[in-house]
């Protein structure tokens, strides 16, 4: 059952599966074991950036693409939601036509752009992505009328996904099941559903083809395989996959911007998770996104009581400082990637083969 | 002679502004295995991967079949029933052993008869089935590289320098696996450099130089013809021995 479910891409680690239950078990029991808005907000962003992730993995890690766009995709599905809220009424209807929208648009231009862009070399077609993304955000950013313009858009959501709305009366382990916790179970569902869904992708036969094209493009041609459209099917995955997770962070926020969804930070951040979790593993993106994320949520308040508690220090309590805290995470990364260069995954992996 | 399934006329190739193939001649006829022979840089490799469309030629005409195939996108020229193997183990390392096989059956699993010869004739990637295939030896990768050829029937084999580097008991098998496939339905072109491996198999010969095809003649007579190999190939009296 479980290996149907993983499509027979087991860790093949003790360690690593470990870690992956306690991941699994942590979102699914987050509002129960963790209540309070910021740690289900934290929740929430894990579960949209292991989707994100796996989905540039599915790029990255299996079809060797190096895309910049990434995000744009996100951003797609967010002010698909966003616009369609804002614009109809607030009711699943508008939910299900604005994430559709945001999906068809998404894999229409990630095909446009492939077909286009995927015969040229990684770095060209990474620059082409860069260039389309850029004026994506340009073109968000100056189409107020529709977007918000800077600012973004507020809307409200469906009712059973806002905060008042009760699922039953009476608390649940303490804790009171609202839209808000309606909402937070939508979300790990659909993130849950996507990231089985592409271990299936990258365990099918396709997925065969699309590692044969990361290894060797001409190799693959060799055999009858056409690599710009098995390419660009993976970019139209990737992109639905990261199209639906910005439809699920703008169903969370209730606020879709620029900020939110096309910066380029996000873009670097995607990035790491996957580089920091090990690239074409699947399983990498979701070490790296619970990590990067709880880092940059976490480790300042962790700094806070380090540094307190070295009060007595000098130079300690300082470099220890909350303030220092995107110091601490670069070093952390750097560490990372010298002592992990297959990611974490990789390296748990490699640990058992010796073992 | 029989016809000739594949036939070049007048090919030229560039790569970048190296001029490698200068008006290749060559007929490949149907059912037999022609050895491609000739020096280091004589433009053999490039033929081939001409051939399959990996370097678009700049002239001349590829036809298959009749069929002017030079234009082909190389994954078209694969789907007409052409298979390539590179030389140095070109194999997917990252993939199985068995995920190799099965990506390159085009048309879908691969047959269980199919595979049962292949385990006959290389036992070993039975053995390392589900290992990634970077963990295989040499001749194993060699072994794979022959068996995801010919994983499906195949109107064609191209086969570059199958026998490099590998140890003598591996180049027997080879010999074995390419005679059987002869005794088939499939022709083979194979690029060598090893000539008596090449005379044992060879039912006709085309000898290239600088670029150009300098002679084609049927095995027997041109293994009876020292001077020629010597002129050509530049072979002495020990590499018959």
């Amino acid at each position: 059952m479980l290996r149907a479910l993983l499509s027979d891409n087991l860790p093949r680690s003790r360690w690593l599966a470990a870690v992956l239950i306690v991941i699994v078990l942590a979102l699914a029991l987050a509002p129960f074991l963790f209540p309070g808005a910021k740690s289900l907000n934290v929740a929430v962003k894990i579960c949209v950036f292991i989707v994100l992730a796996a989905s540039y993995d599915l790029l990255l890690g299996y079809t060797g693409i190096v895309s910049f766009a990434h995000t744009m995709f996100f951003g797609i599905g967010g002010y698909g939601v966003a616009i369609a809220l804002a614009r109809l009424a607030p009711d699943w209807g508008a939910v299900a036509l604005g994430t559709g929208a945001g999906v068809l648009v998404a894999v229409v231009l990630a095909a446009l752009i492939g077909l286009f862009s995927l015969r040229v070399r990684t770095i060209f077609f990474a620059m082409i992505t860069l260039a389309v993304a850029s004026a994506f955000a340009i073109l968000a950013s100056q189409l107020s009328g529709l977007t918000g313009g800077e600012d973004g858009l507020n809307y409200r959501v469906p009712e059973a996904l806002r905060p008042a709305f009760r699922l039953v009366e009476g608390d649940v382990l303490g804790v009171a099941v609202n839209g808000r916790i309606m909402t937070y179970y939508l979300v790990f569902l659909v993130s849950l559903a996507l990231v089985l869904a592409m271990m299936r992708v990258v365990s099918s036969p396709f997925g065969s083809v699309l590692m044969a094209i990361r290894e060797n493009a001409f190799r693959a041609e060799a055999i009858g395989y056409r690599t710009v459209v098995y390419r660009t099917v993976a970019s139209c995955i990737a992109a639905a996959a990261a199209a639906v997770a910005g439809a699920l962070l703008a169903l969370w926020l209730r606020h879709t911007g620029p900020d939110t969804t096309l910066s380029f930070d996000l873009m670097i951040d995607i990035l790491l998770m996957v580089v920091i979790g090990g690239m074409g593993t699947m399983y990498g993106a979701v070490l790296g996104a619970t990590l990067l994320i709880l880092a940059q949520n976490y480790l300042q308040d962790a700094m806070a009581a380090a540094s307190q508690a070295a009060s007595g220090v000098p130079l300690v309590a300082n470099l220890l400082h909350p303030d220092r805290w995107l110091l601490w995470l670069g070093l952390l990364f750097i560490l990372c990637v010298y002592f992990f260069p297959t990611g974490i995954v990789g390296r748990l992996r490699a640990a058992r083969g010796r073992g | 002679m029989a016809e000739a399934l594949l036939s070049l006329r007048g090919v030229e190739t560039h790569i970048g502004r190296y001029h490698i193939l200068h008006g290749v001649e060559l007929d490949v006829p149907q059912g037999g295995l022609t050895m491609l022979l000739g020096r280091n840089g004589a433009g053999k490799t490039t033929t081939l991967r001409t051939i399959m469309g990996l370097w678009r030629a700049s002239a001349g005409a590829v036809r298959f079949e009749g069929r002017d195939i030079t234009r082909l996108a190389t994954a078209d020229v694969a789907r007409l029933g052409i298979a390539y193997v590179p030389e140095s183990m070109a194999i997917f390392a990252d993939l199985t052993v068995q995920e190799n096989l099965v990506l390159a059956a085009r048309s879908g699993p691969p047959r269980a008869e199919r595979l049962d010869r292949i385990f006959a004739r290389f036992p070993a990637l039975r053995r390392f089935w589900t290992l990634p295939a970077g963990l295989l030896s040499g001749g194993q990768k060699q072994m794979l590289a022959v068996a995801r050829a010919i994983i499906e029937p195949r109107r064609l084999l191209l086969i570059d320098e199958p026998t490099k580097g590998l140890a003598p008991a591996i180049i027997a098998n080879m010999i074995d696996a390419f005679r059987e496939l002869k005794d088939g339905d499939t022709t083979l072109l194979v690029v060598e450099q090893n000539f008596a491996f090449a005379r044992r198999l060879g039912d006709t010969v085309t000898v290239m130089d600088d670029g150009r095809t300098v002679h084609h003649d049927t095995m027997d007579a041109f293994a009876a013809d020292q001077a020629l190999q010597q002129r050509l190939l530049g072979l002495s009296m020990d590499t018959h021995q």
